[in-house]
């Protein structure tokens, strides 16, 4: 079976769902399909929870924002794509408040914002602590106002069909009944998220497992910056659950086992008692998390059957402004900790977040392969550079979601396909989704024992501070892994809702993801933002000053090669927080 | 405390077996974990074809409602410790269709869903700046934009049991959701659906679906109040010449 669409949308979170509407509304004719591996509501965009960043007023101002975001960024944005961004977050949020998103308001009845880490001025809307839950719901219940979109709940997409450096659509499962379908288009868009779920510990969902980043990956087209993994600084362990930034931007301390504020002593700034932009507890992610590690090395943080953990201390902000400003915090560390933080310390660790490299795309979220682009976290555009700000995420979805929808609008109707070769290609996937898994009898090995495995090995090999020799270990350990896959048991040869299947697909396109990250880690010979070489602790602008990019070639042999950084009007400078 | 608790788990595999059959799961008991820990648990080491959704493990995607112990919860914000010494019994959601094992079919929610407009209807295009809206107007309809879709409600609904096409407690909550903002002007358009037999008076107060929300949208609020309103504006409509409506 073989559907066309005009355009297919992979994924319903905040990305995909922003892209569809951009179609929608530019070229109502148009027909768009968006799959979705979940429903879309479900989509990982829900639990974000701080904010979204854009300039709302003076003083700030759009060079203030860019400025920000790459010196955040350890200098490795594209910032040609950080103008773009910072000039058109403030319109895309400001369109979201149009179609109804409940925006926290000021007594005056005006948009309200926050403090965020790394901003020098206060400019992150938010939505009380559920941001990311609010801004989805608002985009999907605003999509289905428009007729030309149809969707593929529950469908999971196994590949990209590709023919002569063209992409012509993908092949999916619908998960409640079996059936494999090619749905093809003239355009797909991947909005398929993050992949924290590579990683042992981590705020993303169970489905963010890099699925976009391998279905790229394997179709050719190359991946940008992929050792740059963030680590948040506050997860609750155990869980891993987010304890939002917002709770830091509100006046929260980080403290040791000692009680004392240990941000000071590593080049942050000084203790004040409110909130300080930029400075201390408002440093930058990758900054607070490196300063986590050194913590431990000397011995001042307190041992859990978790791990190391220090302390986020609450208590002085008083039951008021935590119930008004941070109410779901309140109710994740009630619920999953069992503390209350009107009254008690919450313990906190680093814990894998984001990734800011991905799909590399232009500046409205083409890739390397015609007909293909990529939006949302998936994407590198690149406005993250080597460490990410909280809350220009959810703007960047909403920006070049936007973007690769209007783009896809625009191209529309210029080829007549799809290539006859599309059909026997997926043909060829409905057969090994059939024979290899539906059929795979007599495996040996549990998925979940590899998927663990893999997941030490990502900490081990690639977490906070990496080196030649752990990123050396790690990539030899994958190749073991890899070959054990492939002789997994899949038990469930039924038809009807098989999570294993998906779980078997999952996990292989979590192989590919964690090869990227460590191929590309063990290249740089330099530290920058969230990528910390012990062997070479310092950034290197001589030699990298440069996107990494990595390409498959046929068999699993992969190549990495460099693009230049783009430089506007902010030439490289030293990082400086606290003063 | 003993350190195993079993898990009494519904299956049905419908190329399998024609009715649903209970298996049972002996895990570890650990007072961190919640059921949905327990179910991956499972999952991963003991019987891969166990299938339930789950995704956000921190109750705010709405995946993982099941029956647990009776009652309708999400899994993941529900401890064993607080169902100890067991055996804690899992089932599907009631009141709808089960695919297979704990996975129910959403469809008919997913199909009702535009049927109420759950979008911002302006009645000019929008200001070049924000719509203002003090603090108490978004506390109007606030309550009513936090539900996660988890449905809840649905399973504990008596009349959603019974009658298919009642469009049940969390359309209509989001209904006044919109309603209720004073950015939109969709009321009107919207008095239609709910007021039909399968809107609002389907319903007969029992509560249970505000009972059973995790996340206190008070659907059975929603409800009356919008009982009220259109109680009144039938009555302006019976009164009032059209254009004074
Ligand atoms: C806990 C948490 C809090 C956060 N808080 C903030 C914040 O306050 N501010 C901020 O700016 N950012 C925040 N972030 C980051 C931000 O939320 C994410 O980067 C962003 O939501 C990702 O959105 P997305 O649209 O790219 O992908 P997602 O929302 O993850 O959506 C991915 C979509 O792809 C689909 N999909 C994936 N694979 C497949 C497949 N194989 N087949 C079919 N469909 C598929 C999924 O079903 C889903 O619909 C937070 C992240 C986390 C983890
Ligand atoms: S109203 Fe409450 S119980 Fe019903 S679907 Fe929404 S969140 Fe769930
Ligand atoms: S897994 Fe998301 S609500 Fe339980």
């Amino acid at each position: 079976m073989s559907t066309r669409y005009d355009v297919v949308i992979v994924g319903g979170g905040g990305a995909g769902l922003r892209a569809a509407i951009a179609v929608a509304e530019a070229r109502p004719d148009l027909s768009i399909a968006i799959i979705s591996k979940v429903y879309p509501m479900r989509s990982h965009t829900v639990s974000a929870e701080g904010g979204a960043a854009a300039v709302i007023r003076p003083p700030d101002t759009l060079d203030d924002h860019a400025h920000d975001t790459i010196s955040g960024g350890d200098w490795l944005c594209d910032q040609d794509a950080v103008e773009a961004f910072v000039a058109e977050a403030p319109g895309e949020l400001l369109r979201l408040e149009h179609w109804g998103c409940p925006w926290s308001r000021e007594p005056d009845g005006r948009i309200a914002v926050r403090p965020f880490g790394g901003m020098r001025r206060v400019r992150t809307w938010f939505a009380a602590d559920k941001t990311g839950f609010h801004l989805l719901h608002t985009l999907f219940q605003t999509s289905l106002r428009y007729p030309s979109i149809v969707r593929y709940d529950e469908w999971f997409v196994t590949r990209l069909l590709v023919d002569d450096g063209r992409v012509w659509g993908v092949v999916a499962i619908e998960v409640m009944s079996g059936r494999i379908d090619a749905i093809t288009a003239e355009s797909v868009i991947l909005c398929t998220g993050g992949c924290g779920r590579v990683y042992p510990f981590t705020t993303n969902a169970n489905i963010s497992t890099g699925d976009g980043l391998a279905l790229a990956y394997r179709a050719g087209a190359p991946l940008e910056d992929m050792e740059f993994v963030q680590y948040h600084p506050t997860g609750l362990p155990f869980t891993g659950i987010l304890i939002s930034e917002a709770a830091r931007a509100e006046g929260g301390w980080l403290v040791n086992r000692d009680g004392y504020r240990y941000l000071q002593d590593y080049n942050l700034g000084r203790p004040a008692p409110g909130p300080v932009l930029r400075s201390m507890e408002l440093g930058p992610r990758d900054r607070l998390s490196q300063a986590f590690v050194k913590e431990v090395d000397r011995g001042r943080t307190t041992d859990t059957p978790w791990g190391p953990v220090v302390h986020l201390d609450l208590r002085h902000l008083g039951a008021e402004v935590i119930e008004a400003r941070l109410p779901f915090v309140r109710e994740l560390c009630r619920d999953y900790e069992h503390v209350d933080p009107v009254r008690e310390l919450i313990p906190v660790r680093p814990v894998v977040h984001y990734m800011m490299g991905g799909v590399s795309t232009d500046l409205v979220g083409a890739t390397a392969l015609d007909g293909l682009y990529a939006a949302g976290e998936t994407a590198c555009v690149s406005i993250n550079g080597a460490n990410r700000l909280g809350s220009n995420s959810l703007p960047e979805l909403l920006v070049f979601g936007a973007r690769a929808g209007a783009a896809v609008a625009e191209a529309a109707g210029r080829h007549t396909g799809p290539a006859p070769a599309v059909a026997a290609q997926a043909r060829d996937e409905e057969h090994r989704l059939e024979s290899d898994l539906l059929h795979r009898e007599g495996g040996r090995e549990r998925l979940a024992t590899i998927r663990e495995e893999l997941r030490e090995t990502m900490e081990q090999g690639v977490g906070i501070y990496r080196s030649g020799d752990s990123t050396a270990k790690a990539a030899d350990k994958l190749y073991e892994l890899r070959e054990r896959c492939r002789n997994a048991a899949v038990d469930d040869h039924s038809r009807v809702f098989n999570t294993e299947l998906v779980a078997a697909l999952e996990l292989s396109f979590l192989l590919d993801v964690a090869e990227s990250i460590v191929r590309c880690a063990s290249l740089r010979e330099e530290s920058r933002g969230a990528h910390q070489r012990t062997d070479f602790p310092a950034r290197d602008d001589e030699r990298f000053l440069a996107h990494s990019q990595i390409r498959r070639t046929g068999d699993g042999a992969s190549t990495v090669s460099y693009r230049p950084v783009t430089i506007t009007r902010w030439p490289p400078a030293e990082r400086v927080y606290g003063r | 405390m003993a350190d195993t608790i079993t898990l009494e788990v519904a299956r049905y595999r419908p190329e399998q077996e024609d009715e649903p059959t209970t298996q049972c799961y002996e895990i570890p008991m650990r007072r961190e974990w919640t059921v949905l820990d327990g179910l991956n648990h499972v999952k991963d080491r003991l019987d891969g074809t166990l299938s339930f959704r789950w995704s956000c493990r921190m109750g705010i995607c709405g995946s993982c409602g099941m029956t647990i112990d009776g009652d309708p919860v999400l899994a993941c914000e529900t401890f064993l410790t607080d169902h100890h010494p067991g055996p804690v019994r899992v089932e599907p959601l009631r009141n709808f269709p089960v695919i297979r094992d704990l996975v129910v079919e959403l469809t008919d929610f997913m199909a009702k869903l535009p049927h109420v407009m759950p979008w911002l209807v302006a009645d000019e295009p929008p200001p070049d700046t924000e719509y203002l809206q003090k603090p108490a107007e978004v506390d109007e309809y606030q309550q009513y934009s936090m539900c996660i879709n988890c449905m809840l409600c649905y399973a504990a609904c008596p009349v959603y049991g019974l009658e298919r096409d009642f469009l049940g407690p969390a359309l209509i909550a989001l209904a006044q959701r919109y309603n209720l903002d004073s950015r939109d002007h969709g009321d009107h358009d919207r008095l239609e659906i709910l007021s039909a037999p399968e809107g609002i008076w389907d319903c007969t107060f029992v509560g249970e679906c505000s009972r059973a929300c995790p996340k206190g949208v008070d659907p059975a609020g929603a409800i009356q109040r919008y009982k009220l309103e259109a109680a009144k504006r039938t009555v302006r409509s019976l009164l009032l010449p059209r254009g004074r409506r």
